[in-house]
């Protein structure tokens, strides 16, 4: 489908909607995230479940320590803001300042996974292997799925900002890069219930 | 036209108006975000000081993780705007009908039986 | 820019694979589908034939319990759910009055992945046997302890399957909301679209838990996570809410497209409208809602405790309510209507009955004290059996008479017709209402045998010879298929059915493009009101153009494929002496799936445009 939109005029103030692509995708990706919210869901209710259950194995309140979750949570918190600023430059049709604030996003993304990364190892060597117990397995598998995710959005929003690196802002990047911030965003948010629930709850007694 | 879809544009359509209702906005998203990082402080200074009791620090960070969550999705995500109206639908289902599942999930493993 | 000339002369095969055109993804998906259904079909046959005498050893318990998994998964996941995707594929958008779907790449990588998804559990025949722990796969008979490598592959199958399922249920939802033509607002869409639309919803918010579920059952297996070991902290039950939060949704997912599918035929062989259109509606919102809230009537016997199966028992009882108005609906649509009795209308009216009897039977499930006895007895195989052949197998029966002609331009024959409906209702009433009895006194489902003198021989004698002739009620069908392919006449109206929505606007065979121009929708039933109100033709909304179609691509086939490759190389880590090390099978799955995303993301596609003068060419060839 063409667009409809007067070149001339110059770019739409919503230039991820104007085309149907874009609103297809638009859509298309919320239901996604509609669907991901309830997967997640899942997987939190099962670490909720199996919580108590550390079979003698090391527990939450031994092991977590906020300093550094709180660090992670700064940062990730930090690449939402600058990927919200980023479509904010798109819509003004600023490509190199867009670039600029998803290059930082990026960049807070593989510090947060650094980090998480460095705390898994140190679980282990503290002795809470993935077999450990049922909480082990449930929290690794909770927090490693949030991982993965950011791990798939840098590698996602790095193909994209290298792919259109020169090419201005354009009625097919600003749908794909607009979907993409959103997926960040999303991330953040699971974060948010993950430190709260996970490490908070974790530490906090209960 | 196709090769139209890839080409950059040499200039913004948007009038002296709507660059400053986006400024605006752009200010209101730097001000929840500064929020939501005074809410997220408050969140670990509540559990890390023990300041106050258990059973109240939980419902409390709970709800400071709910608030958060409308900002993200409102503001950030902007589901707050105009034709956003299947967006909302759908995360909103998602949230409603996550709520059984985590509820069984929790409570319902025949552990204590209601 | 290219032209049309890009599709033309390109191999049938490669044509095939590389389709993104939603009528030809249909045919995939029912060629697909119908094998999947022969396969599980043969299967339930082999398992009448075992049951057909007491202690009798054509099969092992082995055996017999890889058959019942099989069958059961294979029915639902590989066989139901493609056939209905199938119709809605075909139908959907002609029947909103678009071009194509919303997002017609993924369209094709929903098939793709589905379909290697089920090569992958298919496959598991040959590396020592299919899974064993029936289709519901309950914790711990599926954990590495009791379960071989068949439940490896019935893990990874169903999570590659379930991606496909998941992108096809989202390009649905974006379709239905996004691509209606001018006119067709939401309250005059078919109750086909409607249903559709409905059930792609479902498909996101049920199939996302599955593939939570699988993948914590994956982890168990493959890399000794502790969900389900009491010992280690886990929970075996965690399992049986994961899987019925799904399980108990995807039975909706499977009978709303069926009761569309009704909600299309009975109206057009009745000569009425739908009767009580927007109740219909309102009554599939609220049967998709209560779908998510009474999961634990699968667990009563569990011992959950007294309140929460009081409150589910309630919520199940309740989601009759809105079944019963869509029943009463159709029987009022044909109330007084000008029936013809072919045998799409045959399947579609005797979908009815059967239905209710499977509901009937459903509420006294419900009834929590009394479940305790039907638990696990041949009561709720009859009772699911109703429901699924009874609704959804007739349904897409009825669909299928219905929409042949509109997809491969001839009717099938009716006098075969007839004698596949008739061979196939009376076998699958002579299979399944004794089964509601042998239930009731006391013969438990999932086993391979029963001894003699217990009073179940008569009844299961009938139970197998009414499956069989069943099961020539479908070789009746797959001969009139080769039948009619060469016999029957050509369809060269729009209209066969004398029907009354938009996809019977098009001209047969449909040009890939759907429509020449956009139509304009005045009402619902839009073709049955241009022929009442107009002059019997739909209104463009636009001039003739060039129109624009998608380019074909070969990478939704290479992802299904890497995706084949991960998931039998995570299969690999349960095997003995593998070959290869697993490893690097995982690892080629994962170039071959990524890089094609890869490739897909950084290289622009805009497609093509066919030019107006041969629009208008093909348009003069067709009519
Ligand atoms: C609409 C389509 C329906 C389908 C496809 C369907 C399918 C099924 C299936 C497959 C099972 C067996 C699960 C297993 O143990 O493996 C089942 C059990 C059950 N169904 Fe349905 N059902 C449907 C409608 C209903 C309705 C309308 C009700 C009640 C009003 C109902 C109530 C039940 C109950 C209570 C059970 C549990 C029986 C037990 O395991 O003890 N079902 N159904
Ligand atoms: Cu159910």
């Amino acid at each position: 489908m063409s667009s409809s939109v007067d070149f001339s005029k110059g770019l739409p103030s919503h230039p991820e909607k104007a085309t149907l692509e874009g609103k297809n995708k638009f859509l298309g990706f919320w239901v996604f995230l509609g669907g991901e919210t309830i997967m997640f869901a899942t997987f939190f209710g099962t670490f909720l479940g199996l919580r108590e259950g550390t079979a003698g194995g090391p527990t939450a309140e031994e092991l977590f320590s906020l300093p550094l979750v709180f660090i992670m949570t700064m940062l990730l918190l930090t690449s939402s803001l600058t990927s919200v600023l980023a479509m904010f430059s798109m819509k003004k049709n600023n490509h190199k300042s867009m670039l600029v604030l998803m290059i930082v996003t990026v960049l807070l993304g593989a510090a947060f996974l650094g980090f998480e990364i460095y705390e898994f190892v140190e679980y282990v060597h503290h002795g809470l292997g993935y077999t450990t117990s049922a909480f082990a397995s449930s929290f690794y598998t909770l927090v490693g799925l949030h991982g993965a995710h950011v791990l798939f959005g840098l590698c996602w929003i790095t193909t994209l900002i290298i792919r259109y690196s020169r090419s201005g802002i354009t009625l097919t990047n600003a749908p794909k890069f607009y979907v993409a911030s959103l997926y960040w965003h999303f991330i953040d948010v699971i974060w948010v219930f993950i430190f709260t629930v996970v490490y908070l709850l974790g530490i906090g007694g209960a | 036209m196709a090769d139209d879809l890839s080409k950059p544009f040499p200039k913004s359509s948007m009038s002296e108006e709507e660059i400053m209702k986006i400024n605006k906005e752009r200010r209101i998203q730097v001000t929840s975000f500064a929020f939501m990082i005074f809410l997220t402080i408050l969140a670990f200074v509540a559990v890390a000081t023990e300041m106050i009791e258990v059973g109240f620090a939980i419902p409390f960070i709970l709800l400071l993780a709910v608030i958060q969550f409308f900002l993200q999705m409102y503001y950030f995500m902007h589901l707050k705007d105009k034709d956003h109206g299947w967006p909302n639908a759908f995360i909103i289902s998602g949230v409603v009908l996550s709520t059984p599942a985590l509820i069984a999930l929790i409570l319902l493993l025949g552990v204590t039986k209601y | 820019m290219s032209t049309a000339a890009a599709t033309k002369d390109k191999s049938v095969l490669w044509d095939w694979l590389t389709t993104v055109d939603h009528k030809k993804l249909a045919i995939l998906y029912l060629v697909a589908g119908g094998l999947f259904f022969i396969k599980a079909g043969l299967m339930a046959v082999f398992m009448r034939i075992q049951l057909m005498t007491a202690e009798n050893d054509f099969l092992t318990g082995q055996t017999f319990n890889e058959l019942i998994t099989m069958h059961g998964t294979i029915m639902l996941f590989l066989a139901a759910t493609p056939l209905i995707f199938a119709f809605m594929n075909f139908v959907i958008p002609l029947q909103i009055g678009a071009r194509d779907v919303a997002f017609p790449f993924v369209n094709a990588l929903g098939f793709w992945i589905f379909f290697f998804g089920g090569l992958l559990l298919s496959v598991s025949w040959f590396f020592g046997g299919g899974p064993d722990a029936g289709w519901t796969a309950y914790v711990p008979l599926s954990s590495g302890e009791y379960a071989d490598l068949g439940l490896d592959f019935y893990v990874l199958g169903l999570q590659v399957s379930g991606i496909g399922t998941l992108v096809s249920g989202i390009n649905f939802i974006v379709t239905i909301i996004n691509m209606r033509a001018p006119g067709m607002t939401m309250m005059r869409m078919p109750l086909f679209c409607w249903t559709g639309l409905v059930i792609s919803i479902l498909i996101v918010f049920a199939f996302t838990p599955l593939a939570a579920g699988l993948a914590l059952l994956m982890l168990d297996r493959l890399f000794g996570g502790q969900f389900f070991i009491p010992d280690m902290g886990g929970n075996a039950v965690l399992w049986q809410h994961i899987f019925w939060i799904f399980g108990h949704p995807e039975v909706y997912i499977l009978v709303l497209p069926a009761f569309g599918i009704i909600s299309e035929v009975v109206p057009a062989f009745s000569r009425k409208r739908l009767f009580g259109y927007t109740a219909m509606v309102f009554a599939t919102l609220v049967i998709a809602f209560l779908g998510f809230m009474v999961w634990v009537h699968h667990m009563f016997t569990v011992g959950l405790g007294p309140i929460t199966n009081s409150v589910f028992a309630i919520a199940t009882m309740g989601i009759a309510v809105p079944t019963g108005i869509k029943i009463f609906n159709w029987l009022f649509t044909m109330w007084g209507g000008k029936i013809t009795f072919n045998t799409a209308m045959l399947c579609a009216s005797s979908f009815v009955p059967t239905f209710v009897l499977g509901g009937v039977t459903g509420v006294m499930l419900a009834m929590t004290p009394v479940d305790y006895l039907y638990h696990d007895t041949y009561f709720v195989v009859a009772h699911f059996h109703y429901i699924i052949i009874g609704g959804i197998v007739l349904g897409l029966l009825a669909g299928l008479y219905y929409w042949y002609p509109k997809m491969f331009g001839h009717k099938l024959n009716e006098k075969l017709g007839m004698l596949m409906f008739w061979l196939f209702y009376i076998g699958f009433h002579m299979t399944f209402f004794i089964q509601h009895i042998l239930g009731l006194i006391g013969m438990p489902r999932r086993v391979y045998t029963y001894l003699e003198g217990q009073g179940m021989e008569t009844m299961n004698l009938i139970s197998s010879i009414g499956s069989f002739v069943m099961g020539a009620g479908i070789l009746v069908l797959l001969i009139n298929v080769v039948y009619s392919a060469f016999k029957a006449e050509r369809i060269t109206v729009n209209d066969p059915w004398d029907a009354r929505t938009l996809e019977w606007a098009t001209p047969t065979p449909i040009p890939e493009y759907n429509f020449a121009q956009t139509p304009q929708v005045r009402s619902l039933d839009p073709l049955f009101y241009e022929k009442m109100h107009g002059d019997g033709t739909i209104k463009p909304a636009e001039p003739m153009e060039d129109i624009h179609m998608p380019n074909g691509s070969i990478l939704p086939f290479i992802i299904g494929l890497g995706l084949f490759t991960w998931g039998f190389g995570m299969v690999m880590i349960n095997m003995e002496n593998p070959i290869i090390p697993p490893a690097v099978v995982i690892g080629v799955g994962f170039v071959l799936t990524f890089g094609s995303m890869f490739i897909r993301s950084i290289k622009e596609d805009h497609g093509y445009h066919i030019p107006v003068e041969q629009v208008k060419k093909i348009e003069k060839e067709v009519s």
